[in-house]
C-alpha cells in the first residue's frame, strides 16, 4: 500500500495543483485577437488567393506558356490560347478553379514571368460554390487590386530565391 | 385588500404565481448571465478572452444565443418518438424549475415551506434522469442513446452518495426543511459554526458528487463530444436543446444553492454582527459557481469505469461511514453536540 500516494488522493492534490495553475493564468494578459478588428502578422511568403499582374505599362504579363496548368497537382488551372491581333500570345481563357485549388504555390514558382502569384488575401469566401470558379477578369482585376501589396511581398521575398 | 389575498383561493392562487415569478424571473435572468460568466471564467483560464462582442463586455452573449435559438429550425430524426422526442427536453426543463419551489433565499423567503423540502428536491432531481433517458431513447440515434444510458447510470450512482451525504446533515439537525438547516448552523462564531466545519470532508464529497450529478466536467461523459458528439442532446435543435441546456445549468445552479444553504449556513453572514440576508445567499451561490467553472477549466475528463469507480467505490463507503459517524457523534453528543445542533436548541 503505498500511503503516500493515497494521502495525494483523497486530499486531492492534483486537483489543488490543478487549481492554482488554473488560478494563475485566470489573471494573465489575454492572447485573444479580436479578428475582424486585430490581425496576425503574415509572411510575405503567405500564399492566399490568387491574381494575374500586369507590367507598369498595362500589359497582361501572362503569355500562355501553360506550365502553371501543367504543375497544377489538383489541377485546378484551365488555360486557353490564341495568338493576339499584333501577333503576341495571349490567353483567351484563364480559370481557376478555388474550390479544388490546394494553395501549393507551384503556379507561381511555375510562372517564368511572375504573372500568376498568390497574393496576402485571405478574406475572399462566398455565399456561393460558383463564385469561386475564377475566371480572367477576376484575376486580373484581383492583381490590380493587390498588386501594391504583392510588388512588396515580391521585393522582401527576393533575396532568398 | 388583504383578506382578497390571504382568505379566497383565487386571491391565494394569485399570491403563489406572485411568488413563483418573483423566484423564476430573477432565477432564470441570472442564469443568462451565469452562462456568460460561465464562458468568461472558462477563457480566462485558458487565456483567451470569452464572448466580448455583444453588449459591453459581451454581457448580452446569453441573450443573443437565446434569439438564436429560438429563430432555428426545428429538426425532427426520421423514425424519432415524436410525442417523447418533444416531452424530453420540457420534463428536463419543467424539473429543473420546480426543485426551486423549496430553496429558500432568506429567512422565509421560499415559495413552499414544506417540512421535508430535502426530500423533495431529490426526489425531483431524480427525475431529472428521465428527460436525458427520453431524449436519447426517442432520437432513434446510436450516440445519443448511449450517451443517455451513460448519463442515467451515472446520475443513479452519484444520487447514492448525495443522499447518504444529506442524511448526515438532517441528523445533525434533526429536521428536512432548509429553513430549519440554515437556522441549526446561526451561531456566535458566525462561519464556522456552518455545516462545512462539522461535516468537513462530506463538503467535498457533495460538491464533486453535484458535479457528477448535474453532468459538469469533469464527469461530462453523457456529452463527451469527442465520442459522443454531444450526448443525447445530438438530435436536438432550437428550443428543445435550449431547454435542455437551460434545465441544465438550472440544475447545476441548484447545486450551488444546496451547496450554501447545507454547507455555507444560506443566507447566514459569515461574521458575527454583520446582518444575515440574501445577498450571502447569493453570494455563496456565486462562488460556489465559480468553483464549479473553474473544475469545468482545470480538469480532464473522468473515463467512464474511473468515474463508476470512485462513485462505488470511494464516495459510497465513505459517505457511509460518515452517516455512522455522525449518527454516533449526535446520540452522545460529542464537541459540546457539533453534530447534534437540535439537542442544542440551534
Amino acid at each position: 500500500m503505498d500511503y503516500n500516494r493515497a494521502a495525494k488522493y483523497f486530499l486531492l492534490m492534483d486537483f489543488w495543483q490543478g487549481f492554482r495553475l488554473g488560478f494563475k493564468h485566470f489573471f494573465r494578459p489575454k492572447v485573444t485577437l479580436n479578428y475582424p478588428h486585430e490581425k496576425g502578422p503574415l509572411s510575405p511568403r503567405f500564399r492566399g488567393e490568387h491574381a494575374l499582374r500586369r507590367y507598369p505599362n498595362g500589359e497582361e504579363r501572362c503569355i500562355a506558356c501553360k506550365l502553371c496548368e501543367a504543375v497544377c497537382p489538383a489541377q485546378a488551372i484551365t488555360i486557353d490560347a490564341e495568338p493576339r491581333d499584333d501577333g503576341s500570345r495571349r490567353t483567351t481563357r484563364y480559370d481557376i478553379d478555388m474550390t479544388k485549388c490546394i494553395y501549393c504555390g507551384f503556379c507561381q514558382e511555375a510562372c517564368p514571368v511572375d504573372a500568376i502569384v498568390e497574393g496576402p488575401n485571405f478574406e475572399f469566401s462566398t455565399e456561393t460554390r460558383e463564385e469561386l470558379y475564377y475566371d480572367k477578369d477576376k484575376l486580373l482585376a484581383n492583381g490590380d487590386r493587390w498588386e501594391a501589396e504583392i510588388a512588396r511581398n515580391l521585393e522582401m521575398d527576393a533575396p532568398y530565391r | 385588500m388583504m383578506a382578497f389575498f390571504t382568505e379566497t383561493t383565487l386571491g391565494m392562487g394569485l399570491v403563489i404565481l406572485g411568488q413563483c415569478l418573483l423566484v423564476l424571473i430573477p432565477l432564470l435572468l441570472a442564469l443568462a448571465f451565469l452562462m456568460y460568466a460561465d464562458r468568461k471564467i472558462w477563457a480566462a483560464v485558458m487565456m483567451r478572452k470569452g464572448p466580448n462582442v455583444v453588449g459591453a463586455f459581451g454581457l448580452l452573449q446569453s441573450f443573443a444565443d437565446f434569439l438564436k435559438y429560438i429563430v432555428k429550425e426545428i429538426v425532427v430524426p426520421a423514425g424519432a418518438d415524436k410525442a417523447v422526442f418533444f416531452l424530453a427536453p420540457m420534463i428536463s426543463f419543467v424539473l429543473a424549475v420546480i426543485a426551486w419551489a423549496v430553496i429558500p433565499f432568506n429567512d422565509g423567503w421560499v415559495v413552499s415551506d414544506i417540512n421535508v423540502a430535502i426530500l423533495y428536491v431529490f426526489a425531483v432531481s431524480s427525475l431529472e434522469v428521465y428527460g436525458v433517458i427520453m431524449g436519447g431513447w426517442a432520437s432513434n440515434s446510436k450516440y445519443p442513446f448511449l450517451g443517455s444510458l451513460r448519463s442515467a447510470a451515472q446520475m443513479i450512482s452519484y444520487e447514492v452518495s448525495l443522499g447518504l451525504i444529506i442524511i448526515g446533515v438532517i441528523i445533525s439537525t434533526g429536521s428536512m426543511n432548509f429553513g430549519d438547516i440554515v437556522a441549526a448552523q446561526d451561531g456566535s462564531a458566525g462561519i464556522f459554526n456552518w455545516y462545512w466545519v462539522a461535516h468537513f470532508p462530506m463538503l467535498f464529497l457533495f460538491f464533486i458528487s453535484a458535479l457528477a450529478e448535474t453532468n459538469r466536467p469533469p464527469f461530462d461523459l453523457p456529452e463527451a463530444e469527442s465520442e459522443l458528439v454531444a450526448g443525447y442532446q445530438v438530435e436536438y435543435s432550437s428550443t428543445p436543446f435550449l431547454l435542455f441546456m437551460i434545465g441544465e445549468l438550472m440544475a447545476v445552479v441548484l447545486m450551488c444553492a444546496l451547496v450554501s444553504l447545507l454547507f455555507f449556513g444560506g443566507w447566514l453572514s459569515p461574521i458575527p454582527g454583520l446582518p444575515d440576508g440574501v445577498l450571502w445567499m447569493v453570494l455563496k451561490m456565486g462562488l460556489v459557481f465559480f468553483a464549479f467553472s473553474m473544475v469545468k477549466a482545470i480538469t480532464p475528463r473522468y473515463r467512464y469505469d474511473q468515474l463508476m469507480r470512485i462513485g462505488w467505490k470511494v464516495f459510497l463507503p465513505m459517505s457511509l461511514a460518515w452517516v455512522v459517524f455522525v449518527a454516533f457523534m449526535a446520540k452522545f453528543e460529542v464537541f459540546g453536540g457539533l453534530w447534534a445542533r437540535y439537542a442544542i436548541g440551534g
